[in-house]
């Protein structure tokens, strides 16, 4: 009878300690998972703050501006376009 | 020693008996006492042990992002910080002062003024500063001034999409535009979930989300962000070489009903709204009635030939250039002793349009008006837009019939206005509207017989050709159709000689049409005030821009269009 009981105990206390540390464990990795999730946000608001960016550069206005200044462009010339049929390469 | 134990004495049994009972007493107390914390006070002390390590955590949900056609960001939200103060708590030496004033932008004089009412608890230095801004705030170290987080809109298309999109307020809903019109969808809901946290506030468990953050949805527009500035520099430029009051200018797709470009002038900049009128704010396009004038003129001719009452070629007596009604009379501005149905159109002859709606009944015009979209809302979903005002036809007098004709006594919003000429572009079908990106063939509502729709087409061509009112909307490569309009305003009740609203509506290329257009110019008042020498070129350059940006192929030789001189082309009033 006292050895079952001892038996018992040292399974309890493994158990109590094999608790301890998975509870231990599952904290350190929820704090992880936690950290993730702030870093996908995070990037997700970099990722608007880079589209925002990309839109204002991109802004026609601002191209047509650098285009005709800048860059000296202008639309084609009614006698400089020759119209290639679809079939023209065949 | 023996002497102790003989000095045992045997006590009474009932002082054990009293030890015992008192202790089975305070047991007794004891369970009686958790008895009582744990049936009867359960409630209030796992509150109070929860309070210890338990929080409710805000999940606040993002604003969706409004997209072009393309992909191409026309509204996002990106987290800044608002920076408030208790002005009790707040102890700052002069160099801190003149730093945090710099930073946030603001007069010392208005800090001093903001941190001055020690009695409020709460103030607001700067809303919605940049994230960098608050960081250097914060490294100040200043007590009493706190941070909060919050988002704010960009809108990066600035004044060129300012009227589509509108704009949200301070506290994040909709109040104008699509932001006000998909509030639903754009806002998401915030949701809040319960975290254990430890002593230093990091967060060790989650214990249950409450609600789940969902974030609001992208929108994508039908609105092509291109054709949306070309329309608008188009516009703006007329608008300013006309001084005009306002101009607004739509694109429809032909074939799927989406609304590619929107714009109206006098615009915003809705990432500064500061100063902001009522008169910039106003989505002219969809909100405004106006009297369309010649460009009505379309329809009657086409319901005059469904109905087999005439043809294109049936000649009209329209001498002497004048035709009175009850006390009314109705002029042309080119007087001629006959006109086929076609020249009717194409000189935009009041007489003759008059004439031909004396020959209908009034209720097949009312119900042809009525089916092409006029006196209805236009289901765009778009907040505030106008039905127009289309008189039941039982209180039409023949005067009424005959100026409706030509587009007087009946009010139309300028997208209305594009939308039935779909019904000419499109064989007789009219087309749904939309401001979200389909990307599908839009199925319409077959309103007029193919063959009408087909013979006013090909008399709109006639229009813009030299002779007709148009000739500027003519643009190289492609045949265009389309129809001038320069309405009298009214004003008190009349009509103002000098007040003109010139409007152009056409739709290219003629051959298989893929666009509409339709452009309006208020009170232009730089000298011209004709619908084909004020909105014709916008059209055309809008029209130009247009097909060339959605690669639709050529049907007319690449040839250099010839404009007509000043004066030469035909001119209307109405």
């Amino acid at each position: 009878m006292a050895k079952l009981n001892l038996l018992l105990l040292a399974v309890l206390v493994a158990c109590a300690l094999g608790l301890v540390t998975s509870q231990h464990k599952a904290r350190k990795l929820f704090s992880e998972l936690e950290r993730e999730h702030n870093r996908a946000r995070e990037l997700d608001v970099e990722y608007g703050r880079l589209q925002l960016e990309a839109s204002t550069w991109g802004l026609h206005s601002r191209v047509e501006k650098i285009a005709t200044g800048a860059l000296g462009m202008r639309p084609a010339d009614a006698r400089r376009v020759r119209i290639v049929g679809r079939d023209a390469g065949r | 020693m023996s002497v102790a134990t003989q000095g045992l004495v045997r006590l009474p049994v009932w002082r054990a008996r009293i030890v015992l009972a008192a202790l089975a007493a305070a047991f007794g107390v004891l369970t009686l006492r958790s008895l009582y914390l744990q049936a009867m006070k359960t409630d209030f002390l796992q509150e109070k042990g929860d309070a210890r390590y338990s929080r409710v955590l805000e999940v606040p949900a993002t604003r969706g992002r409004i997209l072009d056609r393309n992909g191409e960001a026309l509204a996002v939200s990106t987290p800044v910080k608002s920076v408030w103060a208790i002005p009790a708590d707040v102890e700052l030496s002069r160099t801190q002062r003149k730093k945090l004033a710099t930073l946030l932008t603001l007069e010392p004089a208005e800090l001093d003024r903001k941190l001055a009412d020690a009695s409020r608890d709460f103030v607001y230095l700067k809303r919605q500063v940049s994230p960098d801004t608050a960081q250097a705030v914060a490294a100040l170290g200043v007590k009493g001034i706190y941070q909060h987080p919050e988002y704010r809109r960009y809108y990066p298309g600035g004044e060129v999409t300012a009227h589509v999109i509108g704009f949200i307020g301070v506290d994040g809903g909709g109040q104008e535009g699509v932001e006000l019109a998909h509030e639903a969808t754009l806002a998401g809901k915030a949701g809040s979930r319960r975290v254990i946290k430890d002593r230093l506030g990091g967060i060790v468990e989650d214990v249950e989300a409450i609600r789940a953050a969902q974030d609001g949805t992208d929108l994508r527009l039908s609105i092509d962000s291109k054709l949306q500035s070309l329309a608008y520099a188009a516009l703006k430029g007329a608008v300013e070489a006309h001084r005009a009051r306002a101009g607004g200018v739509v694109a429809l797709d032909v074939r799927t009903g989406e609304i590619l470009a929107l714009v109206n002038v006098p615009s915003y900049n809705p990432n500064n709204r500061a100063r902001l009128t009522g008169a910039q704010i106003r989505n002219r396009v969809i909100t405004d009635l106006f009297e369309p004038g010649s460009t009505l003129k379309p329809f009657t001719i086409a319901l005059a030939i469904e109905t087999g009452k005439v043809t294109p070629a049936t000649q009209i007596e329209t001498a002497p250039g004048s035709l009175t009604l009850a006390n009314y009379s109705i002029r042309d501005v080119h007087p001629a002793a006959a006109l086929s149905v076609g020249q009717v159109l194409q000189k935009s002859s009041n007489v003759g349009a008059a004439k031909l709606a004396l020959m209908l009944p009034r209720e097949a015009m009312w119900d042809l008006f009525k089916r092409v979209g006029f006196g209805t809302q236009p289901s765009l979903g778009f907040p505030g837009a106008a039905a127009g005002r289309l008189r039941p036809f039982r209180s039409w007098h023949p005067i009424e019939q005959a100026t409706m004709a030509y587009g007087h006594g009946i009010s139309v919003s300028l997208v209305q206005l594009a939308r039935a000429y779909t019904v000419f572009a499109r064989d007789g079908e009219l087309v749904p509207l939309s401001l979200v990106k389909t990307g599908a063939v839009a199925s319409g509502d077959k309103v007029l017989s193919t063959e009408a729709a087909r013979a006013v087409r090909a008399m709109l061509e006639l229009a813009v050709q030299p002779g007709g009112t148009g000739p500027r909307a003519r643009i190289m490569g492609w045949r265009v159709a389309g129809k001038t309009g320069t309405a009298h305003k009214q004003e008190n009740g009349s009509y103002a000689a000098d007040k003109y609203l010139a409007s152009f509506v056409g739709f290219a290329p003629a051959s298989a049409p893929r666009l509409v257009v339709a452009v309006m110019i208020d009170e232009p008042s730089a000298g011209r005030h004709y619908g084909g020498t004020v909105a014709a070129p916008v059209f055309a350059q809008v029209m130009q821009g247009a097909l060339r940006q959605l690669g639709v192929p050529h049907d007319a030789p690449l040839e250099p269009v010839e404009l007509p001189g000043e004066g030469d082309e035909a001119k209307e009033n109405t």
